[in-house]
């Protein structure tokens, strides 16, 4: 198998994804790495909740990887999720793409995380020292 | 029928699941209509989808009674 999903309550370990992706006939990897960002909109941010629905998010991240190998001549995919609470720093998703060649590695990660964003039901709270709030939840 | 609150929807249901009793093949639409009729805070977030065995599901699909349903309030993983 060519894809690699998981969604996890513990620390991701970047270096898992790309060793797991690198294969002899790759020419380069790429890889996304989110972080927790310690301000928003001019709030400083303490800490992020994340919070995924497990199953229908697993089928969606699959079904962007495999959208991922349709469209680009790729080699593996490994995307990993983190659930809980994260603190600045932590790391909440990793994706590393291989390739025999950059450009499909680079535009294909772009993509993943890209839709990643628009389509996975997984939800961020962030907490700020006066309260909190779940993203792009209002207008 | 047994609906899965996530995000948001979790702070306005007061509850990661609700029991909602709705007519036999209800669709995705009138189920949006009753549940904002019962937590009208449900139209003042961004948008919201339903989810009906683990897809999105367009307001005209019909639910039967055996289905998992959840609203998906606007997505921010990443």
């Amino acid at each position: 198998m060519n894809i690699d999903i998981k969604i996890l309550k513990e620390p991701l370990d970047i270096n898992v994804c790309i060793n797991w992706v690198m294969t002899p006939q790759s020419g380069g990897i790429d890889v996304f790495v989110g972080t927790v960002r310690n301000h928003t909109k001019g709030k400083k941010v303490l800490r992020l909740e994340f919070e995924a629905y497990e199953r229908m998010a697993m089928k969606e991240m699959d079904k962007i990887a495999r959208e991922m190998l349709q469209r680009w001549p790729l080699h593996k995919i490994a995307m990993h999720h983190r659930v809980g609470i994260l603190d600045v720093g932590e790391v909440p998703v990793v994706i590393a793409v291989s390739a025999a060649h950059r450009d499909a590695a680079f535009d294909a990660c772009r993509y993943a995380i890209d839709t990643l964003k628009q389509t996975v039901p997984i939800w961020k709270k962030e907490i700020f020292e006066d309260g909190e709030v779940w993203v792009a939840a209002h207008p | 029928m047994e609906i899965l609150a996530f995000g948001i929807v979790k702070d306005i249901f007061l509850a990661t699941s609700i029991d909602l009793i709705v007519d036999e093949d209800i669709t995705v639409g009138a189920l949006k209509q009753k549940l904002e009729g019962r937590y009208p805070q449900l139209r003042g977030i961004s948008s919201y989808m339903v989810a009906v065995n683990d897809e999105y599901a367009s307001d005209d699909s019909i639910i039967k009674d055996s289905d998992e349903v959840a609203i998906i309030p606007p997505v921010s993983g990443g």
